[in-house]
């Protein structure tokens, strides 16, 4: 039977069979992990977030969108911990979170990289990648001041942990570089790597794609899909290119103003007239 | 056909795998960096790896006498994967990794493959967008699975649940592929290689278990290989050389294959473990000098002075040394002190300090180039092979090695000179046939076996060893007459290390014209230390200070040439710097990056008009394509610069060839 036959042959029993067969886990959208519920940040007299609400489903892609100074980072922000909001809760797998320090929403399996790289510089990569997985270090300071017995073995542990996010995000070459001495495409993926090894359930990106050219851009986008997909970790990230972002999420949160304008699929959003104001530039009363 | 050199029992790959995995088991077969740390199998771990896939392969309906295709980088289960092919009586057919789909898609129609295995998600991705016009094309089998996981698996299957298919219903498939091992002789087809094809479409080569086993046993017994060599593969899988050294010598010696972690690894990786025998195209050893040279600029003036002393103290003495020759005992001391300082840590940040048979081959070798890496010590030799004659036949024996020949005949090797002066050669090794394409079998094969090279040549009277001039068509007359031979001229160019390509014109004309292309990282960093800004390479290339030193190397060149009766006549007078680099996307060179003659003087007809017509600039525009098989193009004003040419200063001029 050759392909042709087969795809005359095409159904979607066959298509699952053959997924089954091969042990494969098509992707899969599920629950609400994330609710956001009318948020408002403040700084002094300037409104970073005006009362915004969406949630994040578990295993998708999520992207948080908008021109410059429309709050996305400020939104991130509050899902990390890192600023308290003065209204609104946030509802983390159906419960109310109470305000948390970033280390405690670190261990809750949430993960983050940053808009202006914050590795550090003088570290290699592999040592940077490794600080990720601090928290789930277990051995006491004895231990791990002698760097013997359970450290050690320890240590092993979570170097294949690292050297597996190495080889998925082909970086090997570079394993033992300062990671100062590397160029912004290939920091920004070192980042990625760091918040992988956290292992995280919800993964929060901060314009991976920002000053990357077209081609770090398809890498990155790539590297995006196969995390969500091989590790089916959920994905928030904001982006500024609208164009890149349309083609690998799920569903888009359009902020503008610190207000949200839109939310939906990619293509529900593109055809929003006022995502298409705020994206072309229509004046404000 | 030559007369068959015994190779008994062990006539086949499979064969071979099973007798290692009896004679060697616990020695190491394949290694491979993963995840950081070399992983190891042993040889019998290889054959089980090996039986299993093959079981599996039979299960889905790998048939004898299928072909099936491999696409991929060095990795052990790729190299696995011919073994297991040729087990289930199909033909293993390695394609270029990195060729666009169109190139992909020409082989995989012409050799009818009915399976394929491939690396990872690039290839399959590749492989899907050209299926709908291989109808012959039923299964796919991946290595790497991430990234894969949506895809549609009903003819996708990754490697390892091939193999468990395999052992699941190995009660039934063992006897089965047993029964097609043990009826396996040598006249079985081995495997077929596509040649890079210099000229027009790549040509099936077919070769036979006798072709490539026997003259591999031939060259291996010639240097001595067993199985404590080491040997680092990393050239691609479908050129015939890494068949022959990565394949057959490491089946018939027993030898370790290493595949490195990555082709940004490789460097490090060689370092690591320290290769006993080494090949290599001369590109990788321009490139690597290159990186040498460019290191040593950026260091400080002490190390400088102490690279240039002893390189200087190496280049007189170093050779001779290697060979046995005599050497004044203070020079032996200095030499033996640079080994300390200079040499020693040199080859081994190369990745050489173990290397006992180093070999080049594929193009000539600059000899400027070949000198220096053997003056550091290494033993590196010239190799002369092609893939009808399974790689071998001229090597340079250990202690007679020079830079212009390439060696005596191989063992089972004859060789002759045509009337033309063509190199011609008949051995075990030739091949059958070019796949369905009789018209040139005949026309590179005579009846009694003696198979066309294409490259003019002669034996060196004196000591017996061939002399390789240029490809046969390549090599023309100038209008006075004198001898033209571009590719002799283009490897002295590409000698210096910001010379990335060179293309030299002449055939016919009145005097020899080159493009060039400049090397992007050496010229690149030069300009960094000069502090001139650039932002492209058709930026850099045009640079004033660029073309005055491309000027000064061309003069360089000519004044060599000049002391060389028999090329004298192709000094190169006038020079232009190309906007783009030649690149085998575009077809202007082949995946092994040797140039298309014909292609790029077709491309670019106008800027060899300018060359001759005596302008002194020209403006050109060009059709690229991208690697994704978009097109684009790029338009320049390209200066032509003038070089001096010198008066011969050799003595007569002997007859060539």
């Amino acid at each position: 039977m050759n392909i042709h036959a087969q795809a005359a042959a095409e159904t979607d029993k066959d298509y699952e069979s053959a997924e089954i067969a091969h042990g494969i886990s098509p992707r899969h959208i599920g629950e609400v992990v994330l609710e956001v519920r009318n948020i408002s940040l403040r700084f002094g007299g300037v409104k970073a977030i005006t009362d915004v609400s969406f949630d994040i489903r578990d295993g998708e892609i999520r992207a948080i969108i908008g021109p410059n100074g429309a709050g996305k980072s400020s939104m991130l922000n509050v899902i990390n911990g890192f600023y308290h909001p003065q209204d609104g809760e946030i509802w983390f797998h159906g419960k109310k979170r109470k305000p948390l320090k970033p280390h405690q929403i670190a261990q809750q399996g949430i993960a983050r990289t940053f808009q202006n790289i914050a590795l550090f510089k003088g570290m290699t990569t592999l040592d940077n990648i490794m600080t990720g997985r601090l928290t789930m270090m277990k051995s006491n300071v004895f231990w791990q001041a002698i760097w013997q017995g359970p450290a050690q073995a320890e240590e092993v542990r979570h170097r294949e942990t690292v050297e597996k996010i190495i080889d998925f995000l082909e970086i090997q070459a570079i394993r033992k570089t300062p990671v100062g001495k590397l160029p912004y495409g290939l920091q920004k993926r070192v980042e990625l790597g760091r918040a992988l090894a956290a292992e995280p359930k919800l993964l929060l990106l901060d314009e991976p794609m920002a000053g990357m050219n077209v081609e770090e851009k398809e890498d990155m986008c790539r590297f995006i899909l196969d995390v969500n997909e091989e590790f089916g970790t959920t994905i928030a990230l904001i982006e500024h290119d609208m164009g890149v972002v349309m083609d690998i999420s799920d569903r888009v949160v359009v902020l503008d103003h610190g207000e949200k304008i839109g939310d939906g699929t990619p293509d529900e959003v593109r055809s929003n007239q006022e995502v298409i104001d705020a994206y072309l530039g229509v004046s404000h009363d | 056909m030559a007369e068959s050199t015994v190779i008994g029992e062990l006539c086949t790959f499979p064969k071979l795998l099973d007798h290692n995995a009896r004679t060697l088991a616990a020695r190491p077969a394949s290694r491979e960096k993963e995840y950081g740390i070399w992983q190891t199998w042993n040889w019998e771990q290889v054959a089980e790896e090996t039986r299993a896939l093959a079981m599996g392969l039979v299960h889905l309906g790998l048939r004898p006498g299928d072909k099936l295709a491999i696409v991929g980088s060095n990795r052990p289960r790729l190299y696995w994967s011919m073994v297991a092919a040729q087990m289930a009586g199909a033909v293993p057919v390695p394609v270029y990794a990195d060729s666009v789909a169109d190139e992909m898609k020409y082989v995989f129609e012409h050799a009818e493959a009915r399976f394929a295995i491939v690396e990872d998600q690039e290839q399959v991705d590749k492989v899907l967008s050209i299926k709908d016009d291989l109808p012959k094309l039923e299964q796919v089998v991946y290595q790497d699975p991430r990234g894969l996981r949506n895809y549609d698996h009903r003819q996708l299957h990754p490697y390892q649940d091939v193999q468990s298919l395999g052992r699941q219903h190995a009660s039934e498939l063992r006897p089965t592929v047993d029964a097609i091992v043990n009826g396996q002789g040598p006249d079985d087809v081995c495997v077929m290689v596509y040649t890079s094809g210099t000229t027009g479409k790549p040509k099936g080569v077919v070769l036979t278990n006798e072709n490539v086993l026997s003259v591999a046993k031939g060259a291996a017994e010639f240097d001595k290989l067993s199985p404590v060599d080491e040997v680092v593969a990393y050239l691609p899988l479908a050129w015939v050389g890494d068949f022959a050294f990565s394949m057959a010598q490491a089946y018939l010696c027993g030898f370790c294959v290493s595949c490195p972690e990555s082709q940004e690894t490789l460097l490090h990786d060689l370092r690591e473990i320290g290769p006993t025998f080494y090949f290599a195209p001369p590109r990788i050893f321009e490139n690597l000098l290159t990186t040498v040279t460019i290191r040593m600029e950026d260091a400080g003036a002490g190390k400088r002075w102490l690279y240039n002393t002893f390189m200087k103290l190496a280049e007189r003495v170093g050779e001779d040394i290697l060979d046995g020759k005599p050497v004044s005992s203070l020079d032996r001391f200095k030499y033996t002190l640079g080994e300390f300082l200079v040499y020693g840590p040199l080859k081994n940040t190369l990745g050489m300090s173990n290397v006992r048979v180093g070999y080049t081959a594929g193009e000539a070798i600059g000899p400027e180039i070949f000198r220096f890496y053997r003056s550091i010590g290494i033993n590196l030799k010239q190799l002369y092979g092609q893939t009808e004659a399974s790689v071998f036949i001229t090597a340079q024996p250990d202690g007679e090695v020079s830079a212009d020949t390439v060696g005596v005949p191989s063992p089972g090797v004859e060789l002759k000179i045509a009337d033309s002066g063509e190199v011609m050669y008949r051995s075990s090794g030739v091949f059958r046939e070019y796949y369905k394409n009789p018209d040139s079998t005949r026309s590179t094969k005579t009846e009694d076996g003696w198979v066309h090279t294409g490259d003019a040549g002669f034996i060196d009277q004196a000591t017996g060893h061939l002399r390789i001039i240029d490809r046969a068509k390549d090599v023309g007359k100038m209008v006075d007459g004198s001898l033209f031979a571009p590719k002799y001229v283009e490897n002295k160019l590409k000698f210096f290390p910001n010379i990335q390509e060179a293309v030299v014109f002449g055939d016919g004309r009145e005097y020899c014209a080159a493009f060039l292309n400049i090397d992007l990282n050496a010229v690149g960093n030069w300009a960094e230390r000069n502090n001139i800004a650039y932002a492209s390479y058709q930026e850099l290339a045009s640079h004033p200070h660029v073309y005055a030193t491309m000027k000064e190397h061309v003069e360089t060149v000519n004044r060599s040439l000049a002391a060389d009766p028999m090329v004298s006549g192709c000094q190169i007078k006038r020079v232009l710097v190309l906007h783009k680099e030649l690149d085998a996307d575009d077809g202007e060179i082949t995946r092994t990056r040797k140039v298309r003659r014909t292609i790029v003087a077709d491309r670019y007809a106008a800027l060899i008009t300018a060359l001759y017509d005596g302008s002194g600039s020209v403006f050109v525009e060009t059709e690229v394509t991208y690697e994704d098989g978009r097109k684009g193009t790029i338009s320049a004003t390209l200066n032509i610069g003038d070089a001096e040419t010198f008066a011969r200063t050799g003595g007569s001029e002997k007859a060539a060839a």
